[in-house]
């Protein structure tokens, strides 16, 4: 049976691998989805609150972290045009300047969170419901769930580039075998776009 | 007989890996060991749900406390319904004949990702550990009921976090099969054969994996939301902090309803692959049972605040929701049509695999018409529920993939074993579930019209009568799995080998050796013009 399977991985089809990958999107797409249906339901409820609620969070820091990822899309971007000119040197350092970005990105976001904690801003704290009303509360808990389950896509977002990169050491991924490092890429992009759409409702919209 | 023997020998049962016997099988990735790692183990849990299922009919045996108190039977719908939507009905047909038969039907040689198909059982398993793990350890057995409602489960001190992470991680097996059969059909299908050369079977399997990718996650993130709600109280189905748990319901029913035609509609492709090899003839409407497939997979994604009639929402929202259901009737009723049509003038040979196909579009069409009374705002009302829902539910799922499930078994078991079962015995088998399982679920009609509540373990007296009767059909409807496993098992083990083809079939899988050997085909066959679905020879 080895010998078969051996033949089963022989069969060697980047679109199938690419198309798997878009599927997947999809139902990342939908899980956020509904988070996104969650929020405008409530938005739509608590208008005031989600307004004043929206002005406690750090634009700054948003703003930073909004470019921070927007440069990492980039820079996966070019590693695949570095892997199809077949620069591995390249393609290996523009995934690493990707990872650590990725990295930047999460720390300011442990300080953001860190900030919020601090002044009693989080899920359950005694101190926000003495002081908040109801939709300030919904507001502070989507933002954690959002923001965190985002944080957990960067999270598996760097897993991905890591494995990519050993797999790039180890030739397997190379000018003309690339869909995981395409695939890495495009999950990659859907990280971003999910900020690209988070940033504005928490942080814009007042 | 020489011949099949040695095909037996020579098949994907008995060829040396690796690993042999048990590592073996659950270290292959090959598609019809998987298919059959999905067999036992749904067929494990389905057992489990069914000792449920009798232990809530014979607490309804008398009314009063029979044999458990009423937070025991609350756990223990919770927990038959647990099993056997996510572990049993959700995966049932797709998981299991969907890997066996789909990349036989459409001439591959494996599924597209065989490594993703093996960690999407494994996925499976740990959705079953887990859920067992909130049976079985921690504060109390979960007695939300299956749905996991808002506000309750949270509020409940029973173990509903295993459980809750245990249905995310089967949705997650779930979306792996689907997506592994979108990419199967695209890329993999035999040289020359089109779309329209696929057989029904791989069609509805096609509508099905795009419920299940585009449905699934939003049950998911839900049921995060549940499990955060109850670990840091975010409030966001919380009442008590502005939350509306009726966006749970929403929410849940999203997924929660298209998953019902996840269940149906591979069940539905089974039927139009065994009617036409019985009636010795074509299937008829090939093309319109396609759309209708669409259709349902449409048009299901619109139907969920069915669900929620007396929850809580506007007439326009009733109305436009009542509409839509009475639509999915329509291309129901197509399929009903081309099957009878399929018979029509045909040559009957009468064998088991044909009398359960019979009989699920028998007790399909009673669970069909029982669910627009249930569509219908008016009668909703009234029925909204009771028994009438549970009686309802049980003949379209319990009705429409289990009996759709024996069917199919019965009709590619030699496929998969290379041997035949006894069919005097299997038809026995038939009998006596087809005779439980109507008079186990047609008193449920009768209660829930009378005003029975479903989930109740107690009942006024009046109700005595038909609860006994529905108690003994249960326990006919048992012996009737009994005997048909049996049978099967042992049939498994050493029935008589058979040729490749018993049935006369006219569908690709049939053209292969029984059992099938590793690679399937020798060479992937090539399609001709006028070839398949249904006239290979």
């Amino acid at each position: 049976m080895e010998k078969t399977h051996q033949a089963h991985h022989e069969h060697y089809d980047p679109e199938a691998s690419k198309i798997g990958m878009w599927l997947f999107i999809f139902t990342e797409l939908l899980l956020f989805g509904a988070m996104f249906i969650i929020y405008s339901v409530y938005r739509y409820l608590n208008p005031e609150a989600f307004h004043l609620a929206g002005e406690e969070l750090n634009t700054l820091i948003g703003a930073i972290n909004t470019v921070i990822l927007l440069v990492s899309s980039m820079t996966i971007a070019m590693s695949t045009s570095a892997i199809r000119k077949g620069n591995i040197w390249l393609t290996q350092q523009l995934l690493a300047i990707t990872l650590v970005l990725a990295l930047v990105f999460l720390v300011n976001k442990y300080f953001e969170w860190g900030s919020k904690f601090s002044h009693g801003i989080f899920p359950g704290s005694e101190y926000m419901l003495a002081n908040y009303s109801q939709g300030e509360i919904l507001f502070f808990g989507l933002y954690f769930v959002m923001t965190g389950l985002h944080a957990v896509h960067i999270l598996v977002g760097m897993g991905l580039i890591i494995w990519t990169m050993i797999e790039v050491r180890q030739k397997k991924i190379h000018q003309e075998k690339y869909d995981l490092l395409e695939n890495s890429g495009l999950y990659w992009h859907l990280v971003d776009i999910i900020w690209i759409f988070l940033f504005p409702l928490f942080y814009l919209i007042h | 007989m020489q011949e099949s023997q040695s095909a037996i020998q020579a098949s994907y049962l008995r060829t040396p890996g690796r690993f042999k016997g048990f590592l073996g099988w659950v270290t292959s990735t090959d598609h019809k060991r998987i298919g059959l790692l999905y067999l036992y183990s749904i067929a494990t849990m389905f057992f489990v749900g069914m000792l449920l299922g009798l232990a809530m009919k014979l607490e309804l045996v008398a009314p009063g406390k029979t044999l458990m108190e009423a937070r025991d039977y609350n756990a223990t719908f919770t927990v038959h319904g647990v099993i056997m939507i996510f572990m049993v009905v959700i995966p049932g047909l797709p998981a299991v004949f969907g890997n066996f038969l789909l990349p036989l039907m459409i001439g591959a040689r494996d599924v597209a990702f065989p490594r993703i198909n093996l960690l999407s059982w494994y996925f499976y398993v740990a959705g079953v550990v887990l859920i067992l793990i909130a049976l079985l350890f921690g504060p109390g057995t979960p007695d939300t009921g299956w749905t996991f409602y808002a506000p309750y489960s949270f509020k409940t001190g029973t173990n509903m976090l295993p459980a809750i992470f245990g249905a995310f991680i089967l949705g997650f097996s779930s979306i792996l099969t689907g997506l592994n059969f979108i990419v199967t059909i695209h890329r993999m299908r035999a040289p020359g054969m089109g779309w329209m050369k696929l057989p029904m079977f791989a069609w509805t399997l096609y509508g099905t994996a795009w419920i299940q990718l585009l449905a699934t996650p939003v049950v998911g993130i839900t049921l995060v939301l549940v499990a955060l709600e109850r670990l840091f109280g975010i409030g966001v189905f919380d009442p008590a902090l502005g939350g509306d748990p009726i966006l749970y319901q929403h929410l849940f029913w999203i997924y929660s309803h298209p998953a019902v035609y996840i269940m149906i509609l591979p069940a539905m492709g089974a039927v139009s692959e065994i009617i036409p090899t019985f009636a010795q003839k074509q299937l008829f409407g090939y093309k319109a049972l396609i759309l209708s497939t669409m259709a349902i997979a449409f048009v299901g994604y619109l139907v969920w605040g069915h669900h929620m009639f007396t929850a809580g929402m506007s007439g326009t929202a009733q109305y436009a929701f009542s509409l839509l259901t009475f639509l999915v009737a329509i291309p129901s009723a197509i399929k009903v049509f081309n099957w009878i049509s399929t018979m029509y003038k045909g040559s009957i040979n009468m064998q088991t695999p044909f009398y359960w196909a019979a009989s699920f579009i028998f007790v399909f069409m009673i669970g069909g018409f029982s669910g627009l009374v249930l569509g219908s705002l008016a009668t909703n009302i009234h029925v909204h529920d009771t028994g009438f829902v549970v009686a309802h539910f049980h003949y379209i799922v319990f009705g429409g993939v289990g009996y759709s499930f024996m069917a199919a078994i019965h009709y590619w078991f030699p496929k998969i074993y290379g041997r035949m079962y006894d069919s005097h015995w299997a038809n026995i088998g038939w009998i006596l579930f087809f005779v439980g399982f109507v008079s186990l679920y047609t008193p449920m009609f009768w209660l829930g019209m009378k005003g029975m509540p479903r989930r109740y373990y107690d009942y006024l007296p009046e109700f005595h009568g038909a609860n006994i009767l529905s108690t003994f059909g249960s326990w006919i409807l048992a012996m009737g799995f009994i005997v048909i496993v049996f049978n099967l098992i042992r049939a498994a083990r050493s029935g008589p080998p058979v040729g490749p083809n018993p049935w006369n079939g006219k569908t690709m899988e049939w053209m292969v050796p029984s059992p099938p050997p590793v690679e399937n085909f020798e060479e992937i066959p090539v399609v001709g013009e006028n070839d398949g679905p249904y006239n290979y020879e």
